[in-house]
């Protein structure tokens, strides 16, 4: 493999607040064209660490240092103020000067481009986390930074958006840090995982965290063994369908 | 047709109300009109310190308003009291600091009215000049900061994340806010002018569907407000500055009775 840009290293980062460490002890490196996963449970830090990476908290030991240039983000939870008219195209040129074209193509890739002039507090959850996703990749950046990018989205949507996850990776050779519940989504496509309990408990390739007993412990027996089943060699794709892709 | 003062007053409530609209629109946006009341009630402290060492009222006023949001600023981060209790402890003793300075200075005569209400009638031409040359450096930098402290208002940390500075941004419209209150404080009043800000915005809302036409809508309300209230005041003979805001609560309420349905809509 060639060597590839790295985008954003950590170097045992912690953020302290309210007299107690959110995270503390972060190591780890995203590449261009690497998608790594943060996993753990409620409270553990994964959206702390996203915001590091973003440098919308700044860290209170370690560093955070990288080359990467443009950034984006899905945040977990964002709530648009009804006092505020705003139509999908506005809040598509939010943080950059798109033209209609780009935002076109990358709303069409969520699904969503109808919605172009509906205001923002008219859709439904699943619809605006698609908006979310496309304002993000319209912008091409380098790194992406996804915090539960498919939160109401329905079941057959959140394939397809985790496809064009995917896709993007490949077509944007951006990095992509990504915080999901989705396990089947997290073993079968993902480079990197980080599991996360205020701390790293371990960290490795999917294949290798499932099998940690820091991972058992963390997500029980049961979890661990039906994901070691979800890893069998997976050397073809599912269509949206689930039928084999060629 | 009409008397110079009249003409005069007219210029210079057409240039607040350019000015007003945009920033307007991002104290309703941000949910800032607590925050603007304080820093108008504070004003009134300025004027009197402004009398006091017979400095510009403009000048005065901006010192001691900037001074009291960036107290505000720093409080919020530190104190365990809610923001709209800070704010009020400090409009409320920063305005009975200024009415009881007031009473100290016994030996200038104040109109207390007029510094509460406004005197628009009263304009000079050097008080046009300071508000439309201190408008257009507020619309000026607003202009060149929109992006950045539009992106913060619909989101910090996206703003944040995406290399939006919104601290900075934050920072600054503060003190355009602070600016907006220096320049208008002596036509509409230190109790009135968050009225002009939140006013022309709040109609302007129900009519628009993206943040770009409210902001115009917004102006043009203020200015319409202006003309109306302005005119009504001469031929009425009542108080200018109320009757500015008056005009524009009436066209506030105008506002809500044809279009209510497609307000919902938008929503």
């Amino acid at each position: 493999m060639e060597q590839k840009k790295l985008l954003v290293k950590l170097e045992n980062a912690g953020v302290h607040r309210s007299s107690k460490w959110l995270v503390r002890g972060i190591s780890f490196e995203i590449n261009q064209g690497q998608i790594v996963t943060l996993i753990g449970p409620n409270g553990s830090g994964k959206t702390t660490t996203a915001k590091m990476i973003l440098k919308i908290l700044n860290t209170d030991e370690g560093l955070v240092t990288g080359n990467a240039k443009k950034m984006a983000y899905v945040p977990q939870k964002i709530s648009i103020d009804w006092t505020m008219p705003l139509r999908v195209i506005d809040f598509m040129k939010l943080t950059s000067n798109l033209n209609n074209h780009q935002i076109n193509e990358s709303l069409t890739m969520t699904g969503v481009d109808k919605l172009l002039y509906n205001q923002i507090n008219s859709l439904s959850g699943g619809e605006f986390q698609r908006v979310l996703i496309a304002r993000a990749i319209a912008k091409k950046p380098d790194l992406l930074v996804l915090d539960e990018p498919v939160q109401g989205v329905d079941f057959k949507g959140e394939i397809a958006l985790y496809n064009l996850i995917k896709e993007i990776s490949v077509s944007l050779k951006c990095g992509i840090l990504l915080i999901s519940h989705d396990m089947h989504f997290v073993m079968s496509t993902t480079n990197h995982v980080i599991c996360l309990n205020g701390h790293i408990c371990c960290s490795g390739t999917p294949s290798s965290v499932v099998k940690n007993p820091e991972y058992i412990k963390l997500f029980g027996e049961h979890n661990s063994e039906t994901l070691s089943y979800y890893q069998h060699n997976h050397d073809h794709s599912h269509n949206n369908d689930g039928s084999v892709a060629s | 047709m009409f008397d110079d003062f009249f003409i005069r007053a007219l210029i210079a409530g057409i240039g607040i109300a350019i000015v007003t609209g945009p920033l307007g629109c991002l104290v309703i946006w941000r949910r800032l009109s607590y925050f603007g009341d304080t820093l108008s009630h504070s004003a009134l402290l300025g004027v009197t310190l402004a009398y006091a060492f017979s400095i510009n009222i403009s000048l005065s006023v901006f010192i001691i308003s900037g001074i009291v949001a960036l107290t505000l600023l720093s409080l919020q981060k530190r104190t365990k009291l809610a923001g709209d209790s800070l704010l009020g402890l400090l409009a409320h003793s920063t305005l009975a600091i200024g009415l009881v300075l007031i009473g100290f200075l016994s030996s200038i005569r104040f109109d207390l009215m007029g510094l509460l209400f406004g005197d628009i009638l009263a304009v000079t031409i050097e008080d046009i000049f300071i508000i439309w040359f201190g408008g257009l450096i507020i619309l000026g930098i607003l202009y060149y900061i929109w992006k950045s402290i539009f992106a913060a208002t619909v989101n910090y940390d996206l703003a944040a994340a995406e290399g939006m500075k919104p601290d900075v941004s934050n920072f600054i419209f503060t003190l355009l806010l602070v600016g907006v209150i220096a320049i208008s404080l002596k036509m509409i009043g230190a109790l009135l002018i968050t009225g002009l800000l939140l006013i022309p915005a709040a109609t302007a809302r129900s009519l628009s569907n993206n943040p770009f036409q409210m902001v115009i809508l917004s102006i043009l309300i203020g200015i319409v407000s202006v003309m109306i209230g302005l005119f009504s005041s001469l031929e009425f003979n009542t108080a200018s500055g109320p009757s500015i805001i008056v005009a524009g609560l009436v066209l506030f309420i105008l506002s809500l009775i044809p279009f209510k349905r497609s307000s919902a809509l938008q929503r």
